[in-house]
């Protein structure tokens, strides 16, 4: 379905970086209240249909503002910069060069003698700086400089996909 | 031309008749029905004031002979045409059948790999019609109580159900002629039986974290919900589809056996001593501290201690399962508020031991923990059916398993990942791969893993009619939709020249539409008018809502969105509906009108949408929006 309200809008807040992620999730609530499918169950199919549609978009525009990386590469996507590629790099070789500093750390975890310990050093590292990128984010947005804005956001993707694997490996090491 | 009726603001045309909706717990070895009556949940019994129903259906030559308690007395004469445990093959195929096949008894049909048949007496049967038998019953068991048909019902299923067992699920109910409010999932359904929406409200709108910890005898289930402002939203689910109480039997009748010293090959008469004889010393040891036991010619004590170092292992794995629940749903184990029990299983006071260890909460086991599912799940049938107001609740739900596409090299790329909010859209964009292409294959499955062989097959599309171009010219757009009971479908569209693409659904375990149609009209042959009459039945609701919906709509909306064309369009189409729905006896003729007002106001549709969604937060309360 095609609507014209970006998802900024149907969260009726201003398209900016800065998000209140309580006034996003109390928002979405009440538009889930409103325009969920069982909100719809003892209407006709084509109304059935038609909620079941809007509360995707409303899920997926929620999902896209609550999270720093996708709520950036939308940033960009309304400024008709296609940022959402997995594929595209920065040209920074001291960043690459720590990510991959990075990556051999967590690679060690497993044979350190308190993993646990050595994953939450790490954590706050990459978590650190995904902080500082968000705020470069912020103010290479701010000042229109997009091309720069889409170098932080491909070093966010790098930070990003860091602290998921984080988050993966001290499952598994819980498991066992 | 008869004049539309327009209502006062705030109220449907036609006032609400009460309408007559169940909670269904369709289970592995028990189902049950239950409705609301004066605001409370119960469980409807059947003549003989029984709750529960096996879920058992036996098969002669002419078809099915009994349901129910009736066909498990059958179980040990004729076990292979007394059909249990099916929920076990809902959705799947014969070869996972073959893995656990050793379990159930029956003969399987050799097909062409698709979902399982079994040999029966009366002929072939699918588990979604033994299922539909059981549904039946119960349904006739609430129509009988409700002396009027049933409007709709809500089934719950596990809460770790793929969309093939859901969809079996669903495809079940349809044989029964049962209308679908809504598959929910058997957690969710319990933290409606325990009214834990309405104890959020008494503090004062406070999130609540809820964990619901189900065991039943072969199956268990384990839920982190969070509760917000009325909204329940599934924020994990975990568990193990083969692990349940019954393995507390197996684990005691284990012991007994090397106390007695016989070896593993029991005939199936000591096994099913032994498994007695456990199942009551573990039920004994509820209450006391040991067990004086007798079994054949050896005596012996059994003392809690004893049993407990038995069966905490396989406590212990359910605690694990509820440790890697918290962490997908990022939930501390000290952020738990309530607990709540769930299953006949649970009942050992061992297993809320540790599940209070766990959380440090007291767990809530106030209702009867085999009937707390249909309890909620007929309280949210009477939400959804109309009877009473929505603003009370609302059930946000996730999917439990990722969905991907097969890629080159029998690898998956993951299109929706698992614990997204559902209902969800995605979209992707493929192109062709040599001159002139006119077709496309898409494998979808479901499943964590990387490897297509690791993952459960759902769905083979074909698109064909792709206008025929250089490789790599076609722009192909493949939407996938998940709706709010978690089932898939799919569209496809060639972008470049807009051609919507033809999409043959191959579901890998499940059934076709048109099996569907003709297993519907098989079970009336014996009946052709009964069909008949029913298929008219159901397309006047259907035109009767449309009208409903349509003439609210426009009294609401008409000016603002409609120009007068439009309006005059719509409300001609509306006119021959309502006629055609008075003086057809024909049901394919009233659902050709029906598709055809469905178009005609497709676009008033999207506007009305497109102008409520702006306006729902900007400035209107929501009290104003909702008398649309």
């Amino acid at each position: 379905m095609k609507l014209t309200s970006d998802f900024f809008e149907i969260f009726a807040i201003p398209v900016a970086w800065q998000v209140d992620g309580s006034q996003l999730q109390s928002r979405y609530l009440k538009l889930q209240q409103e325009f969920h499918p069982d909100r719809f169950a003892s209407h006709s199919d084509p109304e059935k249909r038609l909620a079941v549609q809007t509360a995707s978009l409303i899920n997926q525009a929620y999902d896209t503002l609550k999270s720093p990386l996708k709520r950036a590469q939308y940033l960009l996507e309304l400024n008709k910069i296609d940022a959402s590629q997995d594929s595209h790099i920065t040209s920074d070789g001291a960043f690459l060069m720590e990510q991959i500093e990075l990556r051999e750390a967590l690679s060690d975890v497993r044979d350190s003698a308190d993993p646990f310990a050595a994953l939450d050093t790490l954590r706050s590292v990459v978590e650190h700086s995904y902080a500082e990128q968000q705020d470069q984010f912020q103010a290479q947005y701010q000042a229109s400089d997009f091309d720069h804005a889409f170098n932080t956001v491909a070093k966010m993707q790098f930070s990003a996909k860091l602290l998921d694997e984080i988050e993966q490996l001290e499952a598994e090491l819980e498991d066992l | 031309m008869a004049l539309l009726q327009i209502s006062e603001p705030g109220q449907s045309p036609q006032p609400h008749q009460r309408r007559h909706a169940v909670g269904i717990d369709l289970g592995t070895t028990n189902s049950l029905v239950a409705t609301v009556r004066s605001g409370m949940a119960e469980v409807l019994a059947d003549e003989q004031g029984r709750d529960l129903l096996p879920s058992v259906v036996h098969y002669v030559e002419e078809g099915v002979s009994c349901v129910g308690y009736e066909a498990a007395e059958h179980n040990v004469a004729d076990p292979l045409n007394t059909l249990a445990s099916v929920k076990r093959l809902m959705g799947r195929g014969v070869a996972d059948i073959k893995t656990f096949g050793s379990q159930l008894p029956y003969e399987f049909a050799d097909d062409d790999g698709g979902m399982p048949k079994i040999k029966t007496a009366g002929g072939l049967v699918s588990p979604i019609q033994v299922s539909a038998e059981i549904l039946r019953k119960l349904a006739g068991r609430a129509e009988i109580a409700f002396d009027s048909e049933l409007d709709g019902a809500v089934i719950t299923v596990p809460a770790y159900f793929d969309e093939a067992q859901r969809q079996a699920t669903k495809d079940a109910a349809t044989l029964a002629g049962i209308k679908v409010l809504r598959l929910l999932n058997e957690p969710t359904a319990a933290a409606i039986a325990y009214g834990l929406d309405e104890s959020e409200q008494e503090t004062k709108g406070q999130d609540r974290t809820i964990a619901i910890y189900d065991l039943g005898g072969g199956t268990f289930d384990i839920s982190i919900l969070r509760l917000s402002k009325g909204v329940f939203e599934v924020l994990a689910t975990g568990g193990d589809s083969a692990l349940g109480g019954d393995d507390f039997d197996h684990a005691i009748a284990d012991w007994l056996r090397q106390q007695m010293g016989m070896d593993e090959n029991l005939n199936a008469i000591e096994q099913r001593i032994l498994l007695e004889t456990a199942k009551s010393a573990k039920e004994e040891l509820t209450d006391s501290s040991q067990v004086e036991l007798e079994v054949l010619d050896w005596q012996g004590t059994l003392t809690r201690e004893l049993m407990h170092s038995l069966i905490d292992g396989l406590i212990a794995k359910t605690i694990r399962a509820c440790k890697k629940s918290l962490r997908d749903a990022g939930v501390a184990q000290s952020e738990i508020d309530d607990v709540i029990l769930v299953g006949g299983s649970t009942r050992t006071p061992r297993v809320g031991e540790k599940v209070a260890e766990l959380f440090g909460v007291e767990p809530l086991c106030s209702l009867d923990p085999d009937q707390v599912v249909a309890m909620g799940a007929a309280l949210q049938a009477e939400v959804l059916v109309g009877n009473k107001s929505g603003d009370d609740m609302l059930l946000l739900d996730v999917i439990p398993l990722s969905l991907g596409i097969e890629t080159m090299g029998g690898l998956i790329e993951k299109i929706i990942h698992r614990n997204t909010t559902i209902p969800v859209a995605k979209a992707q964009e493929f192109t062709t791969f040599k001159d002139g292409q006119t077709a496309m294959a898409i494998h979808i499955l479901q499943g964590e893993r990387e490897l297509v062989s690791d993952c459960r097959s759902l769905a083979r599309f074909e698109l064909r009619g792709i206008p025929p171009m250089v490789a790599g010219a076609a722009k192909i757009r493949v939407s996938y939709q998940v709706d709010a009971d978690g089932l898939l479908s799919v569209t496809a569209r060639e972008l470049t020249s807009n051609v919507e693409s033809r999409i043959e659904v191959k579901p890998s375990y499940g059934l076709g539409e048109e099996e569907i149609t003709s297993m519907l009209q098989d079970s009336f042959s014996h009946a052709r008018d009964d069909m008949q009459a029913r298929a008219l039945r159901e397309q006047q609701v259907e035109a009767d809502r449309m009208i409903e919906d349509l003439l609210a709509a426009i009294y609401k909306d008409g000016d603002a969105l409609l120009d007068s064309e439009e309006r005059q369009c719509l409300k001609v189409a509306i006119e021959e509906l309502r006629e055609l729905r008075e003086t057809t006896t024909e049901h394919r003729l009233l659902a050709r009108q029906i598709e055809s007002v469905a178009k005609a106001s497709e676009e008033f549709a999207a506007r009305r949408m497109d102008a409520s969604i702006k306006t729902a937060l900007a400035g209107q309360t929501l009290d104003e929006i909702e008398k649309g």
